[in-house]
């Protein structure tokens, strides 16, 4: 009697949690199929063209997801062109350079960089950072490399070089932190042994502890890709809200996210809102993928060096 | 001879000048990525600090071409939303990462770890559209509810994984030495396991609390905007990262300072969680040392 | 945390205790510095009700009462034939102010701007780029203008406003009728994108060289200037009551019963060519709690609040149209 009382009780408690736990299994799958119902006579209509169309026109009703996918590419690829240098230098600066204070410190100041809400990063690129790139970046650039497309055309302020920059920013915590990680585990046998060498402090760095990690900060980096594709809020805002492709990186676009946050609550008609529903789902799709892709890198390059958890 | 010593030591002066150079490089991109906080922390500060009275915490915002008036209502919504989240999204994510700790094995925890960890990439705006469609749309309106769902999908994973990771660094002959005195398995988790870690669970519950305070896009499809008190749960609630973004793009200048206001408000919330966190952090090494 | 719980849970009591009739409303953009004092003055006089007004665009405030997750919406453009009936139940456009839609525009130093709707039409389609143009100049003989690249600032989202300019691009040039047409929401065919009147107000601010078209009250708030734009019978008109209540008077005779009915390119020496009706939005079959008091809040709008329109730039309905709306309002049945 006692033991059943035992056995049921533990029964029930064991229940209760593996439904709580598969219940994300199921919330992840409802996502998916949720989405894609809404956004089903889209891809009814469109099919694969969705994909490929070059035009948002919500007056004829022709929906393609080209011109959201080149901008939520372009940004996401110049804010890691940016952003993964710079982390790197942070690691190298925390674990080669900088003693044990300045390392406190300078750890602490990142991490806080990554606590600032997105929408307090908008408001500062806003009011701050797009004044800055149309009164003094971009007319620099345009005057001097304006023959290549890259800096072609008016300066707006905001726009694809506004919305890179940001986005840097606010990757370089998650990128920077996990960098810093891999050179942590790089052996100090392999830094004694350069030095012992005779290679500088710099040549160490270089042959010793980037040259071994370049499988993890790849992995950093698309995990960093991962987190800016889908960011909203300081994009919206400084993006221009233009869906086309141009070259310039002066020119305004617009993400994915950034169509979705403008748009959903505003969408005139049913299959505005399910394109834009679409967009969403693609959004999803594209940021699962990415992360799996991580995850991949990840655990080969914890399998080949033992490094990590 | 001569003529090689020369050119070796001209090698290892180039060699010594890209040496100071990438490390002079270095340190300077350190500090040129922490230029934009300080840049932030000081607009925010300069801007904000003006309508920072006790006005801004207690009234209504005003209307259009009218000066005065504060995000009372913006600050009482996040509060409400913010707390059913964590009511929800709490048990939630302990929950399940106990089960993923103590419960599951082999392939079937691999995967339903996995899963979790996608979940925590799913961009929030996504999730502002799954509400909207499964919630909003259903219920008729925009609500305080359907606002704190959306931010307890957000929060669950979180919560899950550090709890997961805390209960791992208990020794196994705990859970052995439980179950050897006769104690039923759930007793053992909860009462020995759990509250023996319970610090640390709490630690990552309180940065999921700090991720979701300033999530503003799921919020915008989910509990919008009002500009009262809501009187209830049900009514669409203002929240302060929705009114932050609302103000920010309006072309008002006492709308554009009262973001700013707005976002001091928020970073010092959020900061002084962050700094809860890492004071606990460290005494906890303290005392294990 | 478990504090933190119970001062939640005591605070939305609090709130409940001192609940008010809540009414929620979203849409149009245009109308929301108008309304926004509108709602703000009613709720002085009658502290139990309460209504909250999201502008989140036309097109939101159509779907938003489609969907009926909002109790009313607002729009500067009429619900068309495919919208109406999309809806659960039959809908009533109740007319509340006019408008004018204004080009505004940053130009240091500049404050007379004349233009043409063939130029306006260039200007928006990308064919003129540059201030210092020459068919610029040439309609401007009097000042000098800049050589700097025009921004073109649109709206992003689904919006009445631009519904309301394109609808007169539309009518005054053939080619914006083929390539771009009108609504909502078009493919602008250059310039940036900004969310809301108070959006694309910002841009502007933020931005020399920049041109964008703003309900009226958004350029007086913000001091812009705003262009004169040649009307009908040939004369360059400035947006101002007198002018939008011209160009409403022009067009009144031909008013339909439902009230849906552009007045843009109206005829009439001083009749503002961009000129519009803006809505509320409402079903005709109502619950009593919210119905009730939001039928009287209208009606007060037709009265109190018409004066209170012309200190915000808006123009009050005509006496005659106040009467018509009157008589609709009493159409609504609750139930």
């Amino acid at each position: 009697m006692k033991k059943k009382d035992k056995d049921f009780s533990d029964k029930i408690f064991y229940w209760i949690l593996k439904i709580l736990g598969y219940g994300t299994m199921v919330l992840l799958a409802a996502l998916v199929v949720v989405l894609l119902k809404v956004s089903f006579p889209i891809f009814e209509k469109f099919g694969l063209k969705f994909f490929i169309l070059n035009d948002w026109n919500p007056v004829t009703r022709v929906f393609g997801a080209l011109p959201f996918i080149y901008g939520t590419v372009v940004t996401s690829l110049l804010a890691i062109v940016i952003a993964v240098p710079v982390s790197i230098g942070i690691a190298l600066f925390v674990t080669e350079i900088a003693n044990s204070k300045i390392k406190k410190i300078l750890s602490f100041l990142v991490e806080m960089l990554a606590a600032i809400p997105s929408v307090v990063y908008g408001l500062w690129g806003l009011f701050v950072l797009v004044p800055w790139l149309r009164n003094s970046v971009e007319p620099f650039l345009g005057k001097y490399l304006g023959f290549i497309p890259l800096f072609y055309g008016a300066p707006y302020g905001v726009g694809v070089l506004a919305a890179g920059i940001i986005l840097a920013i606010m990757i370089v915590p998650t990128v920077s932190s996990i960098c810093r990680e891999i050179f942590y585990s790089v052996p100090n046998l392999f830094r004694e042994g350069a030095l012992a060498l005779g290679a500088t402090h710099w040549e160490m760095m270089k042959l010793a502890v980037v040259k071994s990690s370049v499988s993890g900060i790849f992995g950093a980096s698309i995990l960093g890709l991962g987190r800016a594709l889908g960011e909203t809020m300081a994009v919206t805002m400084v993006i221009g809200n233009r869906p086309q492709i141009s070259p310039s990186l002066f020119s305004p676009a617009q993400t994915l996210a950034s169509l979705i946050a403008n748009e959903y609550n505003e969408a005139s008609n049913s299959s505005h809102l399910a394109a834009l529903t679409a967009m969403g789902l693609v959004l999803l799709m594209v940021s699962l993928a990415v992360n799996t892709f991580a995850k991949i890198i990840q655990k080969r390059f914890q399998m080949r060096t033992g490094v990590g958890k | 001879m001569k003529s090689l010593s020369s050119a070796l030591s001209f090698n290892d002066y180039r060699r010594k000048l890209i040496n100071y150079m990438m490390i002079g490089l270095i340190v300077l991109g350190a500090f040129v990525a922490l230029a934009p906080l300080f840049s932030i922390f000081y607009y925010v500060i300069e801007r904000g600090y003006h309508n920072l009275s006790w006005t801004f915490f207690t009234s209504l915002p005003a209307p259009i071409g009218e000066s005065g008036g504060g995000m009372g209502n913006a600050l009482l919504g996040s509060l409400k939303i913010i707390g059913m989240a964590t009511l929800l999204g709490v048990p939630w994510g302990i929950a399940t990462g106990v089960y993923l700790s103590e419960y599951s094995y082999g392939k079937s925890s691999k995967t339903l770890r996995f899963v979790i960890d996608l979940l925590m990439g799913v961009p929030s705006i996504v999730i502002g559209i799954f509400i909207f469609t499964v919630v909003v749309r259903p219920m008729g309106g925009f609500s305080a509810y359907a606002g704190a769902v959306a931010l307890a999908i957000i929060m669950c994973p979180i919560i899950a994984r550090s709890t997961e990771e805390m209960l791992k660094t208990v020794p196994i002959h705990y859970r052995e030495a439980g179950l050897a005195l006769g104690i039923q398995r759930w007793k053992v988790i909860l009462f020995i396991l759990v509250r023996g870690k319970w610090g640390a669970i709490m630690t990552g519950v309180v940065l999921g609390v700090a991720r979701i305070s300033g999530e503003t896009a799921p919020l915008l499809f989910t509990s919008l905007n009002n500009q009262y008190w809501s009187g209830s749960l049900k009514d669409p609630t203002s929240s302060l990262p929705v009114q932050i973004y609302t103000y920010s793009i309006s072309p008002y200048e006492e709308w554009q300072m009262q973001a700013w206001t707005g976002a001091l408000v928020l970073i010092i919330f959020v900061f002084l969680i962050n700094l809860v966190i890492r004071s606990f952090f460290s005494n906890m090494r303290d005392s294990r040392d | 945390m478990k504090r933190l719980v119970i001062l939640v849970l005591i605070l939305s009591f609090y709130a409940y205790a001192s609940a008010a009739q809540l009414i929620n409303g979203a849409g149009a953009t245009f109308p929301y510095p108008l309304y926004s004092k509108w709602f703000n003055e009613y709720n002085k006089q009658k502290p139990n009700v309460q209504i909250n007004y999201q502008s989140i665009g036309s097109g939101g405030g159509i779907r938003q009462l489609i969907d009926q997750t909002m109790d009313f919406g607002a729009s500067d453009a009429p619900m068309s034939e495919e919208e109406l009936s999309m809806a659960k139940s039959p809908v009533l456009h109740i007319p509340t102010v006019l408008g004018a839609v204004v080009l505004s525009y940053n130009l240091p130093g500049i404050t007379k701007l004349n233009l043409t709707g063939a130029l306006i039409s260039d200007i928006f389609m990308g064919k003129i780029t540059k201030w210092n143009d020459s068919k610029l100049q040439a309609t401007n003989k009097e000042v000098k203008l800049p050589d700097i690249y025009i921004s073109v600032m649109y709206r992003s989202d689904g919006s009445g406003t631009t519904a309301i300019f394109t609808d007169y691009l539309v009518k005054i040039s053939p080619e914006w009728s083929k390539r771009v047409g009108s609504g909502k929401s078009v493919k602008w065919p250059t310039g940036l994108g900004g969310k809301g009147n108070e959006g694309v107000s910002g841009l502007i601010k933020q931005a020399p060289g920049s041109i964008g078209y703003v309900e009226l009250i958004y350029a007086k708030q913000n001091h812009f200037s705003y262009v004169n734009i040649q009307n009908n019978a040939g004369t360059f008109v400035a947006p101002s009551l007198d002018t939008v209540t011209a160009a409403a008077q022009g067009t009144l005779q031909a008013m339909p019963e439902d009230f849906r009915m552009s007045i843009t390119n109206g005829d009439g020496k001083n009749a503002y060519p961009i000129s519009a009706f803006t809505y509320i939005l409402v079903y005709k079959n109502m619950g009593k709690d919210i119905g009730k008091p939001l039928v009287e809040f209208l009606n007060w709008s037709m009265g109190p609040g018409q004066e209170l329109a012309k200190n915000l730039g808006y123009a009050p309905l005509p006496g005659n149209l106040i009467k018509k709306v009157r008589g609709a309002l009493t159409q609504i049945k609750f139930n």
